[in-house]
């Protein structure tokens, strides 16, 4: 199975529906299968195994996508927000191949050896005027489908290789064969290099649905587009959610045209998704949570768990802050320290088997009798609905107890001083770890240790109250939105280091730090005087 | 013949092509128009268009359905259509039943 047949089945299919761009003037399904076999043909022509592209959202993201597929090469999105280092160090694991850049990409100089650079224009071009027939080979299920170059946010940067039987199993698993209805239209704005950008576009062809592509989100642009393009689908991050949320706040949209909303790629706060539903209760939400190693999804809170859930109270409503139940085909098992399965109700690593799941990176694959460790800890209720409480690595173990910061970082984002916050461990000679909570206060609002502290200890238990509440004007986060939350922790670390032990043992606490930064010196100076001001608390 | 999901077969007497979502609990006789399938998959060429003037069993000319799941819940093997034709699918000699679609709500 190869998703290059998931193309050729749209446009049998369907060949005269709009398959992408605007309702009038967009490629049908017959013309992006036209393009994709000239870009097959180009793509054979080029150097190397690798369809790179250095870009955000444009036609040559399903160009290359099924493209590389017919022409048995890689399609490898490269973030084009990387720094120049990060990107040169991506670039070199990368291979040989050719990459396909947005019009002002800065480059490494010089460039590894064995790749070919084509802008982003000349590529469409060229692949325009070809005139490839169809293929009299049908392409092979093993070919690599996508290099997808992960963030690392717990860990070193991978590069995630899934298979094209992964992939397009994926979809077939999920998706019903043209089962959009005539004018749904998909928004797609997250990047390409991340595989919710690859996932929405096989699902929506496979659907028979339109996409429109915002090249890179803005929070008014995506706004915009929904009503411009009458919208019904998208997919967003939690963090492009709140900012859509501001937008509908300030400006009256409601987005009449959308109906369906999935959300996934990190922790959804249940501020966000409670507002979302309050301000749009005529779209459908999607809670989905996957990983790149997983083909995309693997389980789903759908429409009718939001709306029952958050209607309802007390155990029901707490479902809402699960991930829903595992896909048809996806299994999900969680396993304890020793490595055994654990029943409802107990924490532990998550780990999932299906065909979708690769668990393969470049340098070799990691599954076990089909097993994917997923290194996030969570657990299944009595009903099967999972729950996640954070990367393993993340978990806080406080006097033998484990503690999931994003559990206690819900109940303060409740609080209506706290715009955003992390939550994190520190060493602690008592109780192993203790809960530091580091706060962005919302505007104006009062910074008042205690004051979150009590809100925390009458919702929690006291054991997840934070022993010291530290407030910044900002946080970390991967441009897709996930928290570094490391940074923060070392961060903090050293902060708090240099408060208690005196300034001028300052180089010590950097030197302890896993990943020291230069400004932290002067911050920590000016936190220390604002910590005596607003009198931030320790317990 | 090892029909193991994923792979791929076409029919020897229509346009029909297939993908195995679910194997068989056991060894079935897959037919398609009458006519044993042959493997389609990435080593294979595809075939000429006429197929040297073969048709499908004309008791078994039911077609097929782009995009539809066919099963037999005898063996519980499961395909996908992903090229109509003019035969009917059988396994063991019954002929296989469009399954209902699903309503899986779209996650990206």
């Amino acid at each position: 199975m190869n998703i290059a047949l998931l193309l050729e089945m749209a446009a049998d299919g369907a060949g005269e529906r709009v398959a992408l761009g605007p309702r009038s003037g967009g490629a049908s399904y017959r013309e992006l299968l036209r393009l994709a076999r000239n870009s097959g043909e180009w793509l054979a022509s080029q150097p190397g195994q690798r369809a790179g592209l250095l870009d955000g959202n444009s036609a040559a993201v399903p160009l290359l996508l099924f493209g590389s597929a017919l022409a048995g090469k890689a399609f490898a999105p490269v973030s084009y927000r990387l720094a120049a280092a990060s990107l040169h160090a991506v670039l070199e694991r990368f291979g040989p191949g050719v990459l396909v850049t947005a019009p002002d990409a800065a480059l490494p100089v010089p460039l590894p050896g064995g790749l070919v650079v084509k802008a982003r224009e000349q590529f469409l071009r060229e692949v325009r005027r070809g005139a490839a027939g169809p293929s009299t080979r049908i392409p092979a299920a093993e070919d690599i489908a996508a290099l997808l170059f992960t963030s690392g946010t717990t860990g070193a940067p991978k590069t995630a290789v899934l298979r094209q039987r992964q992939l397009a199993a994926y979809i077939i698993g999920t998706v019903e064969f043209l089962s959009a209805e005539p004018g749904e239209a998909a928004l797609i704005s997250v990047p390409p290099y991340h595989i919710a950008g690859i996932s929405a576009i096989l699902s929506s062809v496979y659907a028979g649905r339109r996409i429109v592509q915002l090249d890179a989100f803005e929070p008014r642009a995506w706004v915009r587009l929904v009503n411009e393009e009458s919208v019904t689908h998208a997919m967003v991050v939690p963090t492009m959610l709140t900012r859509i949320l501001d937008v509908l706040l300030a400006d009256g949209e409601r987005l009449p045209s959308l109906r369906h909303l999935s959300y996934g790629g990190g922790r959804m706060p249940s501020k966000t998704i409670e507002t979302a539903l309050r301000l749009l209760p005529h779209v459908d939400f999607v809670n989905a949570y996957g990983l790149t190693e997983t083909s995309s999804t693997i389980a789903v809170l759908d429409p009718e768990d939001h709306r029952r859930f958050a209607a309802g109270g007390g155990a029901g409503r707490r479902r809402l802050n699960s991930v829903g139940r595992p896909l048809p085909g996806v299994r999900i098992e969680i396993r304890g320290p020793g490595g055994k399965a654990v029943g409802p109700g107990v924490s532990g690593e998550v780990f999932v088997r299906g065909e979708q799941v690769s668990g393969e990176y470049l340098d070799g694959a990691r599954l076990d009798d089909g097993w994917f460790a997923t290194r996030d800890a969570g657990y299944l209720d009595a009903d099967g609905y999972l729950f996640l409480d954070g990367r393993l690595d993340d978990i806080i173990v406080r006097g033998g107890e484990n503690l999931s910061p994003g559990e206690i970082e819900d109940v303060l984002l409740e609080h209506p001083a706290v715009r955003e916050v992390a939550v994190v461990g520190l060493p602690d000679p008592e109780w192993g770890e203790r809960v530091v909570a580091v706060v962005v206060p919302a505007a104006g609002a009062a910074q008042d240790a205690a004051v979150l502290q009590r809100w925390v200890r009458e919702r929690l238990r006291g054991s997840r109250t934070p022993s010291r509440v530290e407030f910044v004007p900002s946080l970390p986060y991967t441009e897709t939105g996930k928290l570094l939350r490391r940074q923060v922790r070392d961060q903090i670390h050293v902060r708090l280091a240099a408060i208690i032990i005196g300034l001028d043992q300052l180089s010590d606490a950097r030197t302890r730090s896993r990943r020291p930064s230069a400004t932290v010196g002067n911050r920590a100076r000016d936190r220390g005087r604002n910590c005596l001001v607003t009198g931030c608390c320790v317990t | 013949m090892d029909l193991k999901p994923g792979s791929r077969w076409r029919s020897a007497v229509c346009d029909t092509e297939v993908i195995v979502v679910r194997a068989p609990a056991g060894p079935v006789i897959f037919r398609i128009g009458g006519a044993a399938v042959c493997p389609a998959d990435a080593d294979q060429d595809r075939p000429t268009a006429d197929r040297g003037g073969a048709r499908p069993d004309a008791a078994l000319a039911g077609g097929t359905l782009l995009g539809k799941r066919y099963t037999d819940e005898a063996s519980g093997l499961q395909v996908l259509c992903v090229k109509a034709g003019a035969g009917t699918i059988t396994v063991d000699g019954r002929p296989a039943a469009v399954m209902t679609p699903r309503q899986l709500p779209a996650s990206d």
